[in-house]
């Protein structure tokens, strides 16, 4: 068969020349991905950008420390900004109320609390005013008598890629009051097909492909003709999914582990087709070792946290700012889409401050210099690789 | 340096001297282990690739069974099956649905196709956790490989069945594959220029009725439209 000379399927990993990001809430990433914020500066970067849409992140909690929320809020918040329609489920009773406690985002003038909802705009206005010049100022081209100078007065918008919050000032309540935040409540569920059902029915609205039309010649299989009709992203057809604290163990749904594998499952192929990004957090200590591999083997972007114990000198001695860590958060795994090539972070482990005690900052481990005495190299800013978990819970 | 590069894994798994005439891994089945630090899938891409444009004009066919990603993501793949296998009875219509092609080939070229499973651990959330049936499905996917002389290249987790149980799964599977493939990330950790390493890649061979076990370590990198191979500190 010569099929393989002639390509003809429409699936390309070349960025599409025509089409880019519409709005600066969306960025192009590689392999004709768009990029989205994880409300986190840091996180973006340490990600390559953002976070690819199509992409199931998940987040192993720690069980002594709730920096998982952190995450959640922050990359909720990014997208109510950017007006992104919002499903959020959680084990508590009214999710809704947490929406309450959704940090701000910060603007450089803290007093100004309310002067960037005058200014949400989208796309860029240009304002130009005509001048005559009648040779007050001298042009450099040989001041001409009506000639005309045109002056453009480029307004930027608002709307950035990516906010910084403070985590002391809650979100305006018109973010979340809209039609767009939708909440649901996993503790009374007597199994996961609602929350399913719900996903399934919020992910409609995001569809990434139209249409998609396979032939296929059996007799001689060389024949395959795939059309497909995509979506291109904007910011309208781009949603958010965050899922706080599956699987625990409040929850009724709790102990199905195969329905809960299901319904990740299902939720990833169902994320990975449309122009959406959902985030799940989960107890890993409370499933089953087993299941926390499947549960890890599932996502796109892999992440865990972890508290940092308080008090611990030896930590103190080995890490500089420890007074102003919290926890730490490790990297397990990039979104690679469209493509086999893995990354290879820099650190893998980051440390989660929180700057000022209102924003969240995730930093690379520095260990600090450490005196000639005890033999020990000088340890500078750490470039923390290290898959081996021989050396402890930190990987520097 | 491709070329050459390319060989090593081509050799270790009989895929060097592929003709027309020969079927490519020559009726064995294959099996892929991976870990979450290091994914196994590029070995799924580059067995597909070599399988369907090495020989011009062959008649090489692929059967393509993916339940981890859309066919988006394996832009390089001309055949498949998107698994949609729930329970028990869902396997047995995938199965039918195999049987259906491999009888839709020329008899002479059913030897050519290759079986390819994406991967087996989704088979068993697909299958709702009847792990019995999944490994019923393998058996029989097996009976081809010897009934018609077809391949099977399957693709599984392994950190997944450190349980008990779960070490069964996995060690009947082992067994039952003439060639292990197994990828690991380095003991030293993660490396730009060193992805990963292959641990005891082993071939048992039936030739003339003696086992030959073949063991080959090497590393990889990955790139984008490649791989390269070379033995631990021979990278150029």
């Amino acid at each position: 068969m010569a099929a393989t000379k002639t390509r003809t399927s429409s699936f390309s990993r070349n960025l599409p020349a025509a089409s880019s990001a519409q709005s600066p809430e969306i960025k192009c990433g590689p392999n004709g991905t768009f990029l989205v914020s994880s409300g986190i500066p840091d996180l973006d970067k340490t990600l390559g950008g953002g976070i690819p849409l199509g992409s199931l992140v998940m987040v192993m909690e720690d069980s002594e420390a709730p920096h998982h929320m952190l995450l959640l809020r922050n990359f909720m918040s990014q997208g109510l900004v950017h007006k992104q329609p919002l499903l959020y489920a959680s084990p508590s009773k009214d999710p809704r109320g947490f929406l309450g406690t959704l940090p701000s985002p910060s603007s450089p003038k803290d007093d100004k609390s309310r002067s960037h909802d005058a200014e949400q705009e989208k796309g860029l206005r240009i304002a130009w005013q005509y001048k005559k010049y009648f040779g007050e100022n001298q042009s450099n081209l040989d001041g001409q008598r009506g000639m005309i100078l045109f002056r453009f007065i480029v307004l930027y918008n608002k709307q950035e890629f990516s906010n910084e919050f403070d985590l002391r000032r809650p979100l305006d309540r018109h973010f979340y009051t809209g039609q767009h935040v939708d909440c649901i409540s996993t503790k009374d569920l007597p199994n996961i097909a609602a929350l399913q059902e719900r996903c399934t029915s919020f992910l409609s609205q995001f569809s990434r492909y139209i249409c998609t039309f396979f032939a296929i010649d059996f007799v001689c299989f060389t024949n395959l003709l795939i059309v497909t009709f995509r979506n291109d992203a904007t910011v309208a057809c781009t949603g958010r999914i965050a899922i706080q604290s599956l699987c625990a163990p409040q929850c009724e749904s709790s102990n199905m582990e195969w329905e809960m594998l299901s319904f990740i499952r299902s939720l990833k192929s169902t994320v990975r087709s449309a122009n959406a990004v959902a985030i799940i957090t989960f107890p890993s200590s409370l499933v089953s070792a087993t299941f926390c591999k499947r549960w890890q083997h599932l996502a796109d972007c892999l992440v865990s946290v972890k508290a940092i114990p308080d008090e611990d000198k030896e930590l103190a001695k080995l890490l500089t700012g420890y007074q102003d860590i919290v926890g730490f958060l490790n990297i397990h795994r990039v979104p690679r889409i469209n493509t086999q090539v893995p990354a290879v972070l820099e650190a893998t482990t980051l440390s989660i401050k929180l700057q000022k005690r209102r924003y969240l900052v995730l930093e690379c481990l520095n260990q600090a210099p450490v005196d000639g005495s005890s033999g020990s190299s000088y340890g500078t800013s750490g470039n923390c690789s290290g898959a081996s978990s021989k050396s402890g819970s930190l990987d520097f | 340096m491709d070329s050459r590069a390319r060989n090593l894994l081509d050799e270790a798994l009989g895929l060097d001297q592929l003709t027309q005439l020969k079927p490519p891994l020559g009726g064995k089945a294959v099996l892929i282990e991976d870990c979450v630090e290091t994914s196994g899938s590029f070995v799924l891409h580059q067995l597909i690739k070599r399988l369907l444009t090495a020989v011009p004009n062959s008649s090489n066919v692929v059967l393509f069974l993916a339940f981890a990603n859309p066919f988006s993501h394996y832009d390089r793949i001309l055949l498949g099956e998107e698994g949609k296998a729930g329970g028990r009875s869902g396997l047995f219509a995938l199965f039918a649905n195999i049987t259906k092609v491999l009888n839709a080939l020329p008899e002479s070229n059913r030897k050519c196709l290759t079986i390819v499973i994406d991967d087996v651990s989704l088979m068993e959330v697909a299958a709702h956790g009847s792990s019995d049936h999944v490994l019923d499905f393998l058996h029989y996917c097996h009976t081809l490989t010897s009934d018609y002389g077809c391949s099977l290249v399957t693709l599984n987790h392994e950190d997944i069945y450190s349980s008990m149980d779960g070490l069964v799964f996995l060690k009947q599977m082992e067994y039952a594959a003439d060639v292990l493939v197994k990828v690991e990330p380095l003991a030293t950790g993660l490396a730009a220029d060193v992805h990963g390493q292959f641990d005891g890649l082993q071939m048992t061979v039936l030739n003339r009725g003696s086992l030959n076990n073949r063991m080959s370590n090497f590393q990889f990198r990955i790139k984008e439209n490649s791989v390269e191979y070379f033995y631990p500190g021979a990278r150029a």
